[in-house]
């Protein structure tokens, strides 16, 4: 690993002690001593183990549910079905459309049906056997083409058309105009298959009810917060008696990001049968939870001048989203919100459409909805460069979009550190003497990318904070620092623990976090969007800064020292001219609480705003972007087509290192990650005549690498702060993995000479590509066209450089939707108020069309 | 979790007790070594013997025994991991400690024995499911059903032949033993297989498979390529094995190639070894041998990877084991 | 030597067994079709162990039993009376960390943590058989375990720190 543009210290205190620093994760030695307490590690007196039958077909009516027999299975304590469970939810409030349990159709294979609480899970299982379920058979909806083309039966009564759930259709600048000026127009067509999360726990939930009318829930969730939301939602029940407590996540990666059936069922049956309810899903039902990378199906079309100079894009989607809405609004926004931000994109066009289809559904995964369109655009430049003769990784360097920049679709850049990581992998792979030289059969391949550090919009429509940090100090010494985050294994308790001890001079250890319980933290929206070190950071700072000003300013007065001459390191606090006269942290804490009493203090984050105001503009604003840039070498067997990856350099800008050590770990997990999707990892069903059934529901069958597969990786963390991040700070858990699949892709064709424009890039389909070249073909392998859709007419926006003001042309086709939001105010890091962006999508999000609400069923 | 059905369990002693525990358990009880095949089987639901009869504490069936000279005897309890570090059996018989070396992973090798792994059940897609999700299409004729998946018009059940020990055992020409309470029988290990995914093995249920002969070493040698999508976990998805018998001069006098996981059994392609009995093995001779084995392997859609592109694999891949074989030990 | 059990079904009674787990003799009764996985989980609260498929197809609950590195998920409890049981809840001895388990704190090796047990019972087991593997040893040895978040990378590191340690401390102690 090297770090580039290492912090600065001075004397006698370093500028950054803690921060910056390798260091062990305040739960590690949890961790490795098997202490710490997963979901399913749980147990409680008088525990029920809960198991939820499910649906055999993949769409169905439901006829007729008996629950006799199960019910008089000895052990068998409680049954239930849909129909105590009436009320929809779904993690976006626009939609609503899932239930617990399915009450008239059941929409994929795996679809809960009804639920089982017995004395122990075998009982449970044979129970769930005896339960009786008649069904009349719908037809099946099971591709992007059904979705797009079958009018009948409908998956949802709600959507944009028919099974289409989601439509986008958007221009920024004149697209046509300016493609007629480039030298060279381009387009591609390219696939990327739909693949999933696979943590290495299984979700898991343990529910108690209290005789006062109070539910508690643990569950290995990454959004605590929206889980309480649907809780109390379906279950009827007053938010405040509803607590959920997020237990630590054994893998997350997007997966646990959704509240989930099982989840609210256990709570019902916890409530129905006054006993504490446990659930442990199977690795099979894992895969039906899903909510993994959509199947997409991309066509991109980019006219450049001769010196490789992009001109215009113009960019379409096609998701395939499985049978329920999840995050899939936001999904389709993604697929053509960041294609600008690491490039400059003069014009701009996105249109994207996500389909329902009978199969577990689709939401968000590491990179939510940026992999597959990052795929397409990194080989497509990749083919461009080709043709036009330039360096891939010149003509990357010589279109990048600037730092402190709007970019054609209204998003604010801030720091902007892909130049570096460019260089820094080019150097260091030496890929000016390896691209095009290596003998045949070897290659490298380039690819960038970029990421958010946390989404700028909530996914309901509120004006409160995004994170809330509270600490208490004691008299101890001790800190206990209280946020809604959750740890998914990437380290967020840690970076509370180590920012506030930065700012309190104390050591992570004298910390107490507190995270992810509804009851006892402030709310932190939740472990997605790579939002949390950005979020929970800057509130944490903010609490921080507000306890040392409050104990500063009693250390102050004791001392006669300035409270502005104070200076809080090696759990003391002194005077920064005379380290003699100071005093331990604790007795300056016992100060403080004479002097005011209890001693506490909040802080709390909400992301400024962002320029764009059209409808659409709410996916794709974030406080700051990360930027990565991959460089991998592969070995290409020509007689079998199977690619090996001996290594992989990366270099990304995290703008600066809270720990070096967990971002080390996180590049490197998305590595691992980015390799599995490029090289093997598939979601994939069998056909309508075998009822859509999961190809292989199973860790032997669903491949991950193993250690064999697994690459040698260089990283390369270019420091480069970014104002708005704590300490500077970016996102680094999503970035890396996104330039990973294009850099393999187009370093097979470096190797062997032939395109595989899908992810996986299986060994067939390279071995299919080569036999063609042989042939005199065209040495691809890939999807040759996009279907024919009629997408809605285009929301214009003019660009920053045309003059434009962030919103729609006038005569825009939307004004029906928020036109008014803006009016609503929201509150910056500091506390001032400003106003909310891109208002429009995200009332559309959060469920304020009326119309479309009105048409939306009872189911 | 996924659990195991409830099963009477007989710890058995010894074999003569193992034998005598089938016979009296009846139709429905099954022999269990390292548990790694059977035990998933039943937490899916393929396998659901009322009585399983545990092999694992009888000492007699975890010796090796024998000379290189003579022919090496193998207690069929004897595990993956010891058969494949033994040093005796690596340095003699390379082929088949390699095949044993390539199962799955470490820890699944630690407790899976020989024996389980010559007699595994056949695999398929359709098959190696859990109970739900096997009632999703219907079942299939293997367990519970009426068709074949892969092929539905077919009569018979295509799952397929997925051990990497059994096709070694059949070109090396080596042989098991088998006892029950009637008797001991031995014989090739190339009669203990069927070209059927249900009945694959001409075993009896009550038989059990006590030892696994090795024959005396000279004139030949042999070896074993796996294809597989990852380097640890995986079945094969094609597994030849070769063995080759020289005469001095480099002539090869007699050969045995044998593909495993392309039928339910592990299949024997005499047109290859024919193509270079005779011969000397050199380039044109091996892509002719490697022609001859291609034709006949015919994979179905039941593994992982698209059968097109295992069919082609397998050229490639007797082309790289007797090239292999070309080369002095 | 294990004793005979002979259960007939339908019985939901009982069994009862012992095993030395972590160095200590326990008694224990269970449904004799119960994994060691789930007796330990379940009938001994020793949660530290994990699952992850429970068809020995990812080593999450990779355990030591007689000094070697196996899968409780597929070990009926019931054949493995009177063996002796190693845990991660055992790994550390007198207040201190096995220097496996440090160095998986120190090094990061341990991302979310549920894979984390089953990586050190098996790293265990390599370094106690093999004490300086090199890495492609490393990898061979813990092929097995699957690990979503870290890239293995950190967890190679993280065994060679401790190898070098145990080493370096051994030859302390010979000094």
């Amino acid at each position: 690993m090297t770090e580039v543009a290492a912090t600065g210290a001075a004397a006698p205190v370093a500028e950054l002690r803690v921060v910056g620093t390798p260091r062990r994760k305040v739960d590690a030695t949890a961790k490795v001593t098997g202490e710490l307490r997963f979901a399913d590690d749980l147990v409680l007196p008088r525990m029920l183990h809960c198991k939820l039958l499910r649906s055999r077909l993949p769409h169905a009516r439901i006829v007729r549910v008996d629950t006799t027999r199960a019910a008089a299975h000895p052990g068998v304590i409680a049954v239930m079905t849909g129909a105590e469970l009436a009320i929809p939810f779904g993690i976006l409030p626009v939609s609503q459309d899932e239930h617990a349990l399915c009450r008239d159709v059941v929409r994929f294979v795996g679809d809960p049906v009804a639920a089982v609480a017995a004395i122990d899970e075998d009982v449970a299982a044979e129970a769930c056997d005896l339960i009786d379920v008649e069904y009349e058979q719908l037809p099946a909806i099971a591709s992007i083409e059904d979705g797009l083309s079958m009018r009948e039966p409908l998956i949802h009564d709600y959507g944009d058309d028919a099974n289409v759930h989601k439509r986008v259709a958007l221009e920024f600048g004149d697209v046509d105009d300016a493609m007629a000026t480039a030298d060279l127009v381009r387009e591609d067509v390219f696939f990327y298959e739909g693949n999933t999360h696979l943590p290495m726990e299984q979700h898991a939930s343990l529910a108690q009810w209290s005789a006062d009318g109070k539910i508690t829930i643990w569950s290995s969730t990454q959004t605590p917060h929206y889980l309480h939301r649907a809780i109390a939602k379906v279950l009827e029940m007053p938010p405040a008696h509803v607590r959920v407590i997020a237990t630590p996540n054994g893998g997350g990666f997007g997966g646990k990001s959704d509240p989930f059936n099982h989840e609210i069922v256990v709570c019902a049956l916890a409530r129905k049968t006054g006993r504490p309810v446990k659930i442990c899903l199977t690795r099979e039902e894992v895969f039906y939870c899903h909510r993994g990378r959509h199947p997409t199906l991309m066509k991109i079309k980019t006219g450049v001048r001769k010196d490789g100079g992009i001109v215009a894009m113009d960019f379409t989607s096609f998701l395939d989203g499985g049978a329920y809405g999840s995050y899939g609004v936001a999904s389709t926004y993604y697929t053509g919100a960041l294609q600008t931000v690491t490039y400059k994109v003069p014009h701009y066009r996105f249109r994207g459409a996500r389909v329902f289809t009978n199969k577990p559904p689709c939401g968000p995964k590491r990179g939510h909805g940026t992999p597959q369109p990052r795929f397409a655009l990194e080989c497509h430049l990749d083919k461009i460069a080709d043709q036009l003769g330039l360096d891939p990784a010149e003509m990357r360097r010589s279109n990048l979009q600037p730092a402190n920049s709007v970019t054609a679709n209204w998003l604010r850049i801030g720091s902007m550190g892909l130049g570096a990581c460019i260089d820094a992998t080019v150097t260091k792979s030496d890929w000016k003497n390896k691209h095009r030289k290596l003998p045949f059969g070897r290659g490298v391949g380039i690819a960038c990318s970029s990421y958010i550090s946390g989404a700028g919009l909530p996914i309901y429509w509120n004006s409160m904070p995004h994170s809330g940090v509270q600490l208490k100090l004691d008299r101890s010494g001790g800190v206990a620092c209280f946020c809604g985050s959750t740890d998914i294994g990437q380290g967020s308790d840690s970076i509370l623990a180590y920012i506030v001890a930065e700012i309190l001079g104390i050591e992570p250890v004298d910390i107490r976090v507190v995270t992810g319980d509804t009851d006892l933290t402030p709310v932190d929206l939740g472990s997605y969007s790579s939002r949390v070190t950005m979020m929970s950071g800057n509130a944490a700072i903010q609490a921080a800064e507000r306890a040392r000003d409050q104990v500063a300013s009693a250390v102050a007065s004791k001392l006669g020292v300035p409270a502005s001459r104070l200076t809080f390191a090696h759990r003391r606090v002194f005077d920064l001219q005379d380290a003699e006269t100071g005093m331990s942290f604790a007795e300056a804490v016992q100060l403080a609480e004479s002097k005011f009493g209890t001693v506490g203090s909040t802080g709390s984050y909400t992301p400024p705003r962002s320029p764009g105001r059209y409808k659409g503009a709410g996916v794709g604003p974030s406080p700051a972007y990360s930027y990565s840039c991959a460089i991998a070498e592969v070995e290409v067997d020509p007689e079998t087509g199977i690619v090996r990856v001996p290594k992989i350099w990366l270099a990304h800008d995290v703008g600066q290192s809270i720990n070096p050590t967990l971002v080390i770990g996180q590049v490197e997990g998305s590595v691992y990650m980015g390799l599995g999707e490029i090289l093997m990892e598939e979601m994939t069903y069998r056909d309508k005549q075998r009822n859509v059934v999961h190809h292989h529901p199973s860790m032997l069958e669903y491949k991950s690498p193993t250690t064999w597969e697994m690459c040698d990786v260089e990283t390369i963390l270019i420091n480069d702060k970014d104002p708005q991040g704590p300490f500077g700070g970016k996102e680094a858990g999503q970035g890396p993995l996104l330039p990973v699949m294009p850099a393999v892709a187009n370093a097979v064709f470096d190797a062997v000479g032939v395109r595989v424009d899908e992810v996986p890039c299986s060994p067939h389909k390279v071995l299919r590509a080569l036999r063609d070249k042989m042939k005199g073909k065209e040495g691809r392998f890939g999807p040759g066209s996009v279907p024919e859709y009629d997408f809605p007419d285009l929301t214009r926006v003019p660009t920053p450089a045309q003059g434009g003001n962030g919103r729609e042309s006038v005569g825009r086709a939307h004004s029906e939707v928020g036109g008014d939001q803006s009016s609503v105010t929201n509150r910056d890091s500091a506390g001032n108020p400003v106003e909310q962006a891109g208002e429009t999508t995200a009332a559309e999000i959060a469920g304020l069309n009326s119309e479309r609400d009105s048409r939306r069923g009872s189911r | 979790m996924l659990r195991l059905p409830r099963f009477r369990l007989l710890e058995a002693r010894s074999v003569d007790e193992a034998v005598r525990f089938r016979s009296d358990a009846g139709d429905g009880a099954s022999y269990v070594a390292g548990g790694t095949d059977l035990y998933p089987n039943m937490k899916r639901r393929q396998q659901m013997p009322h009585t399983v009869i545990s092999l694992g504490n009888i000492p007699e069936l975890e010796q090796i025994t024998g000379t290189p000279q003579a022919g090496l005897t193998i207690g069929a309890g004897v595990t993956l991991t010891a058969l494949a570090q033994h040093p005796i059996v690596a340095e003699h018989y390379p082929a088949v400690s390699h095949a044993a070396s390539v199962v799955s992973t470490p820890l699944l090798r630690n407790m899976s024995t020989i024996g389980g792994n010559l007699l595994l059940d056949t695999r398929c897609n359709y098959y190696d499911q859990t109970y739900e999700w096997r009632k999703a299409i219907d079942f299939c004729m293997k367990k519970d059903g009426a068709i074949c998946w892969v092929a539905p018009s077919s009569p018979r059940c295509w799952a397929v032949q997925s051990s990497d020990g059994a096709p070694v055992a059949v070109a090396l020409g080596a042989e098991v033993t088998l006892r029950s309470a009637g008797g001991e029988r031995r014989i090739p290990a190339a009669a203990l297989y069927n070209n059927d995914g249900i009945e694959y093995l001409t075993k009896r249920p009550e038989e059990l498979l006590v030892a696994y002969h090795l024959p005396a070493i000279g004139g030949w040698r042999a070896t074993y390529h796996k294809l597989r999508r990852r380097g640890a976990f995986d079945f094969p998805v094609l597994g030849v094995a070769a063995r080759i018998d020289f005469a001095g001069d480099g002539m090869v006098t007699d050969a045995r190639i044998v593909l495993g996981a392309v039928a339910s059994y592990p299949q024997a392609i005499d047109a290859a070894a024919a193509a270079i009995i005779g011969k000397t093995l050199d380039a044109t001779t091996i892509g002719a041998a490697a022609d001859a084995a291609y034709r006949p392997a015919k994979p179905m859609d039941n593994t992982d990877f698209t059968l097109g592109w295992r069919k082609e694999m397998v050229r490639v891949y007797v082309q790289r084991a007797l090239q292999e074989l070309t080369h002095p030990a | 030597m294990s004793h005979p059990v002979s259960i007939e079904p339908p019985a939901r009674l009982k069994i009862q067994a012992a095993f030395i787990v972590n160095g200590e003799h326990c008694e224990v009764a269970f449904a004799p079709h119960k994994t060691l996985l789930e007796v330990l989980r379940e009938d001994l609260a020793l949660t530290g162990t994990k699952h992850g498929c429970e068809l020995g197809e990812c080593g999450t609950c990779t355990i030591i039993v007689d000094g070697t590195p196996i899968l409780s998920c597929l070990a009926l409890a019931a054949s493995y009376a009177n063996r002796r049981i190693d845990t991660v809840e055992g790994m550390a001895a007198d207040g201190a960390l096995h220097p496996l388990q440090d160095a998986f704190a120190e090094l990061g090796a341990a991302q979310c943590g549920y894979c984390t047990p089953g990586f050190l019972m098996t790293a265990r087991a390599l370094l106690d058989a093999t004490p300086r593997p090199s890495r492609n040893e490393i990898k061979d040895a813990l092929s097995g375990n699957l690990c979503r978040c870290t890239g293995y990378l950190k967890i190679y590191e993280a065994v060679e720190l401790a190898s070098e340690r145990i080493a370096r401390a051994g030859a302390a102690v010979h000094d």
